[in-house]
């Protein structure tokens, strides 16, 4: 059971501003669909490795050898902020 | 509504910059809104080019309307979200690189759910996409710009992404045809991630024969997607009119309670086709299918929470006034994301949190591996599976859009297939009400030949494929 007061330290998590309204909103349709994934806890999964992916997958290496990428123009080319080649951040604090 | 064989005779006859017009002012008339962005002056441009100087590939001058969340090099891609709105890749999706190769012209870029969230296309910023058999009903989602286009004759040809069902379900919906790919098969370089693990690009026409030449044409490797599996294929070559002693497994567990009488009479009426066509069938139990979708949705969202972590306002789409780091992020996030989006990142974070990773990541991934084991099962039995595509014919616009478990529940079908990483096709096999149904035909890992065989068998034998929306 997700609380009004957990859902700010989620949003926080997930760097999603919320306001009153939006907890108002979300809490209940968040906290129906976590009544539902309650139904996980009926399956038997004692001694099953879990499937990260479906594939037997290893590391996929290739030769170290530079390859043609964007241009810095391009790379740029959709930074709504940027100066002197270099995207714009906010400031840090 | 034309066929690949039939555009490539009218190319030679007339012209492509004829055939494209024809589709530009059928978008132009439509009230579909299966487009979100129509490429008219490129498309133009690139038949005219291919009109003067040849194209000996095999989509030469034949229009296609992809999914807004592949990279297309200088057309707007959006996913349908605000937060990427004025972004136009500096690059091509491998797929695309693909289909500029075999000479198809790309005529727009398709309406889908937000990020490909949802199995209505009624998340997208820029409003549904309505069915074409019945305006008052969805196309089906996410992928239901792509599949609306191709059932309107917006397009003769599509492509969406699956992570869910996203091509199976609007094909259903829209009474096209639509695949999903073995995972792996089709390189998701530029396809905008949202759950990686699961998701596929996939072909849609209005038959099995060109969406085998499709499919063709945008399978292979690609080094640039490190899951990308290397394998010499050939599909066009699997449509053999033939299922004589192909074994047919039918999960009793995909006709549960919940589905409509009259999908489930035709599925099963399918089912009985084949075999007088020569093929037989089987029971098959799939035990775990009651825990897919949770299942599901908890992986789906786990891997969203993570892959729009990207969208920050920094390197691409809108961005808000600046205010410190943390704040002007979540302020970007919150301006750009509609509800449907926030709701999966924020459960996706909660469920990948510290003291509940355990409880709903890591045994919803335990349940992927019985998942997965059901299909090894029951293709020791079988050649390839049979089950509704979905479990009711299009539905209503705004039904179910305000309940997520609702909208949640109608991909009790189509979600064990991902979570699997097998290859199923959707083909029309019946109609309701006027609406068309869908049938699935599931195969084993890089079996494709063997649902391309069957489906295309079942179509040569059947006319469902044939009938058209009013209007198209």
């Amino acid at each position: 059971m997700i609380t009004k007061k957990d859902l700010e330290h989620i949003g926080w998590l997930s760097r999603l501003e919320l306001s009153e309204e939006d907890r108002e909103k979300y809490t209940p349709k968040l906290n129906s669909v976590l009544d539902y994934f309650g139904e996980l806890d009926k399956a038997d999964t004692g001694g099953v490795e879990p499937s990260y992916h479906v594939m037997p997958m290893s590391n996929v290496f290739r030769e170290d050898v530079p390859i043609a990428s964007l241009s810095q123009e391009e790379a740029l080319s959709n930074a709504p902020k940027n100066q002197d080649g270099f995207i714009k951040a906010p400031r840090m604090m | 509504m034309a066929s690949i064989n039939e555009l490539i005779e009218r190319i030679h006859a007339d012209s492509s910059e004829e055939i494209v017009t024809e589709y530009l002012e059928k978008i132009e008339k439509s009230k579909l809104n299966a487009f979100i962005t129509v490429a008219k002056e490129s498309a133009l441009l690139r038949a005219k080019e291919i009109d003067s100087q040849g194209h000996d590939g095999p989509l030469a001058g034949i229009p296609i309307a992809i999914k807004d969340n592949i990279s297309t090099k200088g057309i707007a891609t959006t996913c349908a979200s605000k937060i990427l709105t004025g972004y136009i890749p500096p690059y091509d999706a491998h797929v695309i690189e693909k289909l500029k190769e075999a000479g198809a012209i790309i005529i727009g870029k398709a309406n889908m759910d937000e990020f490909a969230m949802g199995s209505s296309t009624e998340t997208s910023f820029y409003g549904p996409t309505l069915n074409p058999w019945d305006t008052t009903r969805v196309p089906g989602g996410s992928s239901g710009g792509s599949a609306a286009a191709v059932a309107g004759g917006e397009a003769p040809l599509s492509l969406g992404s699956d992570t869910g069902g996203s091509v199976r379900c609007p094909a259903s919906f829209c009474g096209v045809v639509g695949l999903k790919p073995t995972y792996g098969v089709i390189s998701r370089y530029g396809l905008i991630s949202y759950a990686n693990s699961l998701e596929q690009i996939g072909p849609f026409a209005t038959s099995v024969r060109d969406v085998a030449t499709l499919f063709d044409v945008i399978s292979g490797h690609d080094p640039r997607d490190s899951t990308s599996v290397d394998r010499e294929t050939n599909y066009s070559s699997a449509l053999i009119n033939d299922v004589k002693g192909l074994k047919i497994g039918v999960p009793e567990e995909y006709f549960a309670e919940g589905t409509d009488k009259n999908v489930e009479k035709s599925v099963r009426d399918a089912i009985n086709t084949l075999e007088e066509l020569g093929a037989t069938s089987v029971e098959v139990k799939m035990p775990h299918t009651k825990y897919a979708l949770s299942a599901y949705y908890v992986i789906a969202m786990s891997e969203a929470s993570s892959n729009l972590a990207r969208f920050d306002g920094m390197r691409y789409g809108l961005r808000t006034e600046d205010s410190d780091w943390h704040t002007t992020f979540s302020q970007v996030r919150a301006a750009g994301f509609g509800d449907e989006v926030k709701r999966r990142i924020l459960l996706g974070t909660y469920a990948l949190s510290a003291g509940y990773h355990d409880k709903y990541y890591l045994k919803a991934l335990k349940i992927r591996t019985l998942i997965k084991q059901d299909f090894e099962r029951a293709f020791r039995d079988a050649d390839v599976l049979i089950a509704p595509t979905m479990p009711y014919p299009a539905f209503k616009l705004g039904e179910k859009i305000d309940d997520p478990i609702s909208l949640y529940l109608a991909d009790v079908d189509t979600v064990p297939i991902n979570l699997a990483g097998v290859p199923s096709i959707s083909l029309p096999c019946g109609f309701s009400g006027g609406l068309p149904i869908g049938m699935q035909v599931i195969g084993k890992h890089f079996d494709e030949a063997a649902i391309l065989r069957t489906a295309f068998a079942f179509e040569e034998n059947t006319d469902f494929h044939t009938r058209q929306p009013e209007g198209s």
